[in-house]
């Protein structure tokens, strides 16, 4: 079941990764205060446990769990709740959040924890170990790990893929993760595999970062069956689908999740945040972030403790240039604009991109010309033209038929269009739409 | 899309005026674009046919550069008057214009290939809402009213001029006058001889240029090389003129070896009138062909097919325009007949080999 190690279709924007892809992960100091929403996953939002004036240490639950999808946040550094109150939140909306000022003289060391000794856990004690660590996938999704690692009984699993593609441009949190913590990954996979019950886990990096793929093939394990697969560069292979599609050969057929295929697929930093928690007992409490892009004065990899500020990032970083112009989060082709630089940084947020007038240029649009350049980009081989056309006549039944539940949204088109239609903003409406008709009925 | 509030709070430190001045600018996802643009794809192609046009030049003298430049001063003037604001810009009005000239005939009277440059951006293109709206090539439509308007003035052809600056017929025949008889001779094309008198043309000549025919449309070999630009600079879907040219070779290939005294060389198919500068700039004219890959095709075999059929059992002894405009009209159905599969979604055919 060898995959042609791509998929069909997609797009090659510049890749853009040579201002950070070689800068060592630092660690970042401890900002004045932390803000923790708790929704910073897919899922119901954590449970408040904390009153204003409780002190916490570095480690400690500020909201536990609310069901089963769905996982506790913790306090990213010692200190004191200030308050409860409506913050920016990195999707645009203001969500409701811890507001911890960080004690100034703290050592910031946690508690003394007991570390979970994984040798003799069974399956569903792992998947209770990742969810109380609070752990979610680092690609940017932020959907609750532990959920992934328990596939219904009638659905057996077999394989573990490891996204290690990073294709989004600028972006090289997950290369450096790879690059400076193989034996994490490797220690992380072991643990997944032993709770998914499978044999085999594969690799999946893109080709353009070599020194990772040596890093992981070095440290591979001789008892375990784990291969690293180089990937072609290109535009969305870290997708899910594609990822499958690349490594298997196999389409993971529309409306159903990759466990049909027999893979679950997680994230290589989610895979090295495993491996830290049964290496030292912390929970999800900071993530690697790349800030990065022409706008920021010195690019760098950082260590950032969740719920960090945007301004205090930025302001690590030496600032920005004079013409910086917009902030995303996130890679350029999927991530989000932010509007306010108090917007905290969370488990999801796989980068800082800064960009400069010259990139984030309005463009003019032109009417649709036909050229079907978005049907020889869309990995998933729908028609954006005619859903384009449909989205404009606000005729979603329409567009539901051409498949539109289909889209995941990746920006190929818009990226491609000579008019520069704003194809996939014009579909993320429409699935809204759509999705809120259903509700509705 | 327009600029947003700035970041707010204090936090101004040493470096950090930056923090505190910046507009940032929000904006939907991708952030990146590619720089293709649809004004770069227009104004290539306008460029493409600047050679075209000076071998025409060369071969028909100052008559080449004034039907042409006629039929482009109707076309913009017509978007410039009735378009959207601005949309003489994006370069289509130009083509348009510079396509109608170039399939009329050098001798044509300047009024009339106006009129067609007017008629075919204005009931081509303008009726339907303008760019990237239109059912039918604009060109072609013009062309069209033209030949039905004026059917002895665009089929009168001229040939050996006395001098290479004396007219190749009366160009400046007066609106609504008949055009006087013109100072050279007249021939036929060699469609034309084919047709109606059996006689087989030179195919070096046909390659090259020298023949009777519309101003655009002799030069076989350059307007492959034109067009083959724009195929590679991807301005043009090479699906389109492949499959054209694939199916007259050999349909009329096919025919050849039936009867090779009854039918003419596929060869000469090719190279004869409007078939190059048809299949590679009017057929793939992005607005009225196919998106998909597939319809692509389909649309080009359905193109190929009908100019054999009509050009040897049909009236006329050419059938591009027709050719093209019937499967412009065939374009929404082939479209929706060849959706592509969608990613995960079963295969119709039971387990092809995987593509």
């Amino acid at each position: 079941m060898l995959g042609s190690s791509t998929f069909r279709h997609g797009v090659h924007p510049p890749e853009t990764k040579q201002l950070t892809e070689s800068v060592p992960v630092r660690r970042m100091p401890f900002p004045e205060e932390i803000v923790l929403p708790l929704r910073q996953h897919a899922g119901r939002p954590a449970r408040l446990l904390v009153k204003v004036g409780d002190h916490v240490e570095r480690g400690d639950k500020v909201a536990e769990a609310d069901g089963f999808v769905s996982v506790p946040i913790h306090a990213s550094a010692a200190g004191t709740v200030k308050g409860m109150r409506l913050c920016p939140h990195p999707d645009g909306s203001m969500a409701e959040s811890v507001v911890i000022a960080v004690d100034r003289y703290s050592p910031q060391v946690p508690r003394p924890r007991i570390v979970p000794r994984w040798e003799g856990l069974s399956p569903q004690q792992v998947v209770e170990e990742v969810q109380k660590a609070g752990v979610v996938g680092l690609g940017g999704a932020a959907f609750p790990t532990h959920v992934k690692l328990l596939p219904p009984e009638d659905v057996p699993v077999h394989t573990l893929i490891i996204n290690g593609a990073e294709c989004e441009p600028y972006l090289t949190t997950d290369h450096r993760t790879m690059v400076e913590y193989p034996e994490r990954v490797q220690f992380g996979s072991r643990i997944m595999m032993k709770a998914l019950g499978v044999e085999k886990a594969v690799i999946g990096v893109e080709k353009n970062k070599p020194d990772a793929i040596a890093r992981l093939r070095a440290t591979l394990p001789d008892d375990l069956d784990v291969s690293v697969v180089p990937l072609t560069v290109k535009y969305p292979q870290g997708a899910e689908k594609m990822l499958i599609k690349a490594v298997t050969g196999r389409e993971v057929p529309s409306g159903k999740l990759p466990m049909n295929v027999g893979v679950v697929v997680q994230n290589v930093g989610s895979i090295a945040c495993i491996g830290e928690i049964f290496e030292t007992g912390y929970p999800l409490i900071e993530r690697v972030v790349t800030v990065t892009g022409p706008g920021v004065r010195k690019p760098s990899n950082l260590i950032v403790p969740v719920g960090t500020r945007l301004r205090d990032v930025l302001e690590f970083c030496d600032g920005l240039t004079e013409d910086a112009a917009q902030i995303v989060f996130g890679g350029p082709m999927m991530g989000a604009a932010q509007p306010d630089l108090d917007t905290p940084l969370i488990k999801g947020t796989t980068g800082v991109v800064v960009l400069t007038s010259e990139e984030a240029r309005s463009v003019e649009r032109y009417p649709c010309i036909h050229c079907g350049r978005c049907l020889e980009a869309c990995p998933v081989f729908l028609n954006p033209s005619l859903l384009g056309t449909q989205a404009q006549a606000g005729r979603y039944e329409e567009m539901e038929a051409s498949h539109l539940m289909d889209c995941m949204l990746c920006g190929c088109c818009s990226y491609v269009c000579p008019s520069n239609i704003p194809l996939s903003q014009m579909f993320a409406l429409g699935k809204n739409m759509l999705r809120k008709r259903k509700a509705a009925a | 899309m327009s600029d947003a509030s700035p970041g707010r709070g204090p936090g101004a430190g040493t470096y950090l005026d930056s923090l505190t001045e910046i507009r940032l600018r929000i904006a939907a996802s991708p952030h990146l674009r590619s720089s293709h643009s649809t004004p770069r794809i227009m104004w290539n192609v306008v460029g493409s046919l600047v050679p075209i046009l000076a071998v025409a030049t060369y071969f028909f003298g100052p008559s080449a550069l004034l039907v042409v430049g006629a039929a482009t001063i109707g076309a913009v003037g017509t978007e410039r008057l009735f378009g959207h604001k601005g949309s003489t810009a994006d370069g289509s009005a130009v083509i348009t214009g510079l396509l109608l000239g170039l399939i009329l005939p050098p001798g044509f009277p300047l009024w009339m290939a106006f009129l067609g440059g007017v008629f075919g951006v204005g009931f081509g293109k303008l009726i339907f809402g303008g760019l990237g709206q239109n059912v039918f090539n604009p060109a072609l439509l013009g062309r069209a009213f033209l030949q039905a308007a004026f059917p002895i003035a665009i089929t009168t052809w001229p040939v050996q001029p006395v001098s290479w600056w004396s007219l190749r017929g009366d160009n400046f025949a007066l609106p609504l006058m008949s055009p006087g008889a013109p100072d050279v001779a007249t021939g036929a094309t060699p469609l034309g001889l084919m047709k109606f008198e059996g006689l087989s043309t030179n195919t070096l000549d046909l390659m090259m240029g020298s023949t009777a025919g519309s101003i655009g449309e002799t030069a076989g070999l350059l307007i492959l090389v034109c067009g083959g630009y724009l195929a590679l600079r991807k301005y043009l879907d090479w699906r389109i003129p492949l499959s054209i040219f694939l199916t007259v070779f050999a349909f009329s290939g096919l025919l050849y070896l039936i009867g090779p005294d009854r039918f003419p060389n596929p060869v000469f198919m090719l190279f004869s009138g409007g078939l190059m500068l048809g299949a590679l700039y009017m057929a793939t004219d992005l607005v009225t062909s196919p998106v998909t890959p597939a319809g692509s095709w389909i649309f080009g075999i359905g193109i190929g097919l009908l100019v054999v059929l009509i050009r040897v059992w049909g009236g006329l002894p050419e059938g591009v325009m027709y050719a093209i405009l019937f499967m412009n009209a065939l374009v929404p159905f082939i479209d929706r007949a060849t959706q592509p599969r969608v990613f995960g979604q079963p295969r119709r055919k039971p387990k092809g080999a995987e593509a």
